[in-house]
């Protein structure tokens, strides 16, 4: 039984981090795409814009719904300690995701009135807000929260320092970058060509930041530092910046010869070596700097329980899923989807 | 009530009343409707006959609005346990926790992952393909209703859990005993009931009315709204009935594990036989009595125990600090059971007609269906009141109280939250309500399936053209 309790948290971390990471990349480029309205203001190319989307958009954000759900069941004691520290943001990102998830109708629903305007508006300000709470709770997660007696006690605005808001507008660039590069995949003519000249913008900007991250958070907390510099760690975590650098040179070379796909599935990279990299950096914390992945852990009997339906519904899960993008993959035009 | 003066934790309470009493609408909509659109897409694959698919193409354009503000809804209920209630999450998430992950995992995806094939794959899967599609999602919004029902039971009839001392937390020890608890049965029956039959007068009010215009223009109601109107009816006449059968096995189950919820339902102090039935009273909680009460002799004993000489509990049977709220479910209790009386008379009506073969002629019957097209949803909001209102003052009944189950938020933070869901809530969700109903005041076409295929390839293709919207309702609204 010991083993068990020792093991299963350490598994459920991985899920869970996998779970995150999954809808990290997949709604991350929806939300993209809401922020990207910014940019593009023709009505057919945003109707193309969110074609790619409408039908993956409800199961990408249903990762979002599994991650809290896996909180509260496995780790109840990271739920219950991390929501209310990041109540504010937390209530702010819903609400921004509530105006993003209804407009992909409302806004074709109220075409031609007034309020189509508002819809628009809210699905790219809603986006926007979705992806900048994200980077700050993600950044606030990092930097720490107060606990006493396993229980929350710091206040409302704790999380807001200039490192969580860099980690927010860090990920407000990602996931442009990431709907961006998914555009470049998915669209073609005028649309795909004003992607790539946002892409290259939006990289340089990600790029900074995952820098600026980097280089600040060790300086967070020592253990984080010793993680990154004391040997052997360093041997371990070393090829992760590296590869950072040369997804870096592929991103430009795959933007520069007219690769479709490239340019998205090296955003995607750098997607997944960020995650790592806070993965590697928090660890074996559940809740910096105090409660580990054990101090917050249901009894094995629960986590128990919930694996063997993990392991049997994740695979089928992820196969219909792929499959659902199957049936709608492709290039997108202006005569598709909606139209 | 001791706790009731905390304002903080009054407004988590309000808070979450409201976020899920606006978020249950919606699925209980899907629910329905996606069990309607199956029954139709099977049909017209079936039968043939184009009027199935009209009906399925108009219900479908509802099916994806109501379902995007189920989603969005849902999503802030995942979280609002750890935010609003994470003291509860915690001691309680090794078994609800696992319970709601098990929803998201074995329903939520389904739904997800099929409803874009279901709204935009017609012509990119072929027919049966795309039938099945729309089974796994009505599939999906079942497992869901299971899977929730099931852990809100538990709350309310908890089994097979231990309490680990050293923390307090709930320890799951035998799964089928929690899944499986004693008031799951029931509320599960009842509460798919309420959604099927809500979507029916949904669907009922949305012929009547269709029929009132036509026959206002001078004109026969057309095929696909004599056909809906008719099935909305043969739902309403039959499920109505059982519904009234279920409610009141629910209610014994109550009386058996939750007898001083049943005595605040009734509004009862005293425990007694031949009790009599309240039909109206104003339940006092502070001088133990209720006001301008009209008894009707025995009917208590005999509804609740079905005999006249049955004891039913009163609530001075229990300490004051384990009541609930008699002047809140005293009314809601009675305005559900009015309503579902109400309906049940509609179905018989709708069965009289029928014989008569004046169903489709009838305007005063129409009228009454258009009146009662919110009547399902009223009903399913009010007994979702009663035995959430009737558990207080516990979260998990008889273990913890609501007032040790709040989290550690500052008022300031709750008082701006509860304010902003109010306002987005009714921006976004009446701008919804809106939408919707101009949609159902658009009548479904004769051969609503008929676009041309370069025009539209996909099966909702037209609702997404800027035509879909008719300028003369458009402006309007």
């Amino acid at each position: 039984m010991m083993d068990f309790a020792y093991w299963l948290p350490i598994v459920w971390a991985v899920i869970l981090v996998a779970a995150i990471s999954i809808y990290v990349v997949l709604d991350g480029f929806d939300l993209g795409i809401g922020m990207l309205f910014a940019l593009e203001r023709h009505p057919d190319r945003r109707d193309v814009m969110v074609n790619t989307i409408a039908p993956v958009w409800d199961g990408n954000e249903t990762w979002m719904v599994l991650g809290g759900a896996v909180l509260y069941g496995v780790f109840p004691g990271a739920y219950s300690t991390l929501l209310p520290a990041f109540y504010l943001p937390i209530v702010l990102m819903l609400l921004a995701l509530i105006f993003r998830g209804v407009a992909f109708e409302f806004r074709v629903m109220t075409r031609g009135t007034g309020r189509e305007g508002m819809w628009n508006a809210g699905f790219m300000a809603g986006s926007a807000i979705a992806a900048f709470c994200q980077g700050a709770i993600l950044g606030g997660v990092v930097q720490g929260i107060k606990v006493v007696d396993g229980a929350f006690a710091g206040g409302p605005l704790d999380w807001l320092t200039p490192f969580s808001v860099l980690c927010g507008l860090s990920v407000m660039c990602g996931y442009a970058l990431l709907g961006a590069t998914w555009l470049i995949w998915r669209t073609t003519g005028v649309l795909e060509e004003s992607c790539r000249r946002w892409a290259a913008r939006l990289a340089v900007g990600l790029f900074i930041g995952i820098v600026a991250v980097s280089l600040w958070t060790p300086l967070l907390h020592a253990p984080y530092l010793r993680r990154w510099t004391d040997w052997p760690n360093i041997a371990f975590v070393a090829p992760v910046p590296v590869l950072v650098v040369v997804l870096a040179m592929l991103f430009v070379m795959g933007l520069r010869r007219g690769h479709s796909k490239g340019p998205f599935l090296c955003a995607l990279g750098w997607f997944f070596l960020c995650l790592s990299g806070l993965g590697i950096t928090v660890w074996p914390y559940a809740v910096p700097p105090g409660l580990t992945l054990w101090d917050v852990s249901s009894p094995p009997s629960s986590q128990f329980f919930q694996l063997i339906g993990t392991a049997i519904l994740l695979p089928i899960i992820l196969t219909y899923t792929i499959y659902s993008y199957h049936v709608f993959r492709g290039k997108v035009t202006e005569t598709d989807g909606y139209h | 009530m001791q706790y009731a003066h905390d304002p903080a934790l009054l407004l988590a309470r309000f808070q979450f009343a409201f976020t899920v009493g606006v978020h249950i609408i919606f699925p209980a909509f899907s629910i329905g409707l996606a069990a309607y659109l199956a029954v139709l897409e099977g049909l017209w694959l079936k039968t043939g006959r184009p009027v199935f698919l009209d009906l399925y193409r108009y219900w479908i354009k509802v099916f994806s609005i109501v379902f995007g503000m189920g989603v969005v809804s849902g999503l802030v209920m995942s979280y609002e346990f750890g935010t609003n209630w994470s003291i509860f999450s915690k001691k309680a998430g090794p078994i609800t926790g696992v319970l709601l992950s098990y929803e998201v995992m074995t329903a939520f995806f389904l739904e997800a992952g099929f409803l874009g094939v279901m709204l935009f794959g017609m012509n990119k899967v072929g027919r049966k393909l795309h039938f099945a599609a729309t089974c796994c999602v009505s599939v999906g919004t079942l497992i869901s209703m299971t899977w929730i029902l099931s852990s809100n039971s538990w709350m309310q009839t908890p089994r097979g859990y231990t309490i680990d001392p050293a923390t307090g937390r709930f320890m799951p020890a035998d799964w089928l005993a929690i899944i499986f608890n004693p008031s799951f049965p029931f509320r599960l029956v009842h509460m798919g009931l309420a959604a099927f039959l809500s979507v029916a007068f949904i669907v009922g009010a949305t012929g009547a009315w269709h029929m009132l215009r036509a026959r206002k223009e001078g004109k026969a109601a057309s095929e696909p709204v004599r056909v809906m109107f008719s099935m909305a009816m043969w739902m309403a006449a039959v499920v109505a009935p059982l519904q009234i059968l279920a409610g009141d096995a629910h209610g014994l189950n109550t009386l058996k594990y939750q007898p001083v919820k049943i005595a605040a339902m009734e509004g009862d102090w005293v425990s007694e036989d031949h009790a009599p039935e309240l039909l109206f009273g104003i339940p006092n909680m502070k001088t133990e009595h209720t006001d301008y009460a009209i008894r009707l002799p025995l009917a208590g004993s005999l509804i609740l125990t079905h005999s006249l000489n049955g004891k039913v509990p009163g609530m001075k049977d229990f300490p004051r600090d384990q009541r609930p709220p008699s002047y809140v479910i005293f009314f809601s209790f009675r305005i559900m059971v009015a309503l579902g009386m109400l309906m049940m008379l509609v179905g018989l009506w709708s069965l009289w007609l029928r014989r008569n073969r004046t169903l489709f002629t009838n305007p005063v019957f129409h009228r009454v269906a258009l009146c009662m097209a919110p009547a399902g949803f009223l009903a399913l909001l009010c007994g979702w009141i009663t035995t959430e209102v009737g558990r207080q003052p516990w979260t998990v009944y008889g273990l913890l109280r609501t007032s040790d189950s709040v989290s550690p938020v500052a008022l300031s933070s709750m008082a701006f939250s509860m304010t902003a869901f109010v306002v987005v809530y009714v921006l976004v969700f009446g701008s919804g309500m809106g939408i919707l109903v101009r949609m159902l005041g658009r009548a479904p076409q004769e051969g609503e399936h008929d676009t041309p295929p370069d025009h539209a390839p996909d099966i909702l293709a037209a609702r997404m053209h800027p035509g879909v919207i008719d300028p003369s309702t458009g402006k309007g609204a």
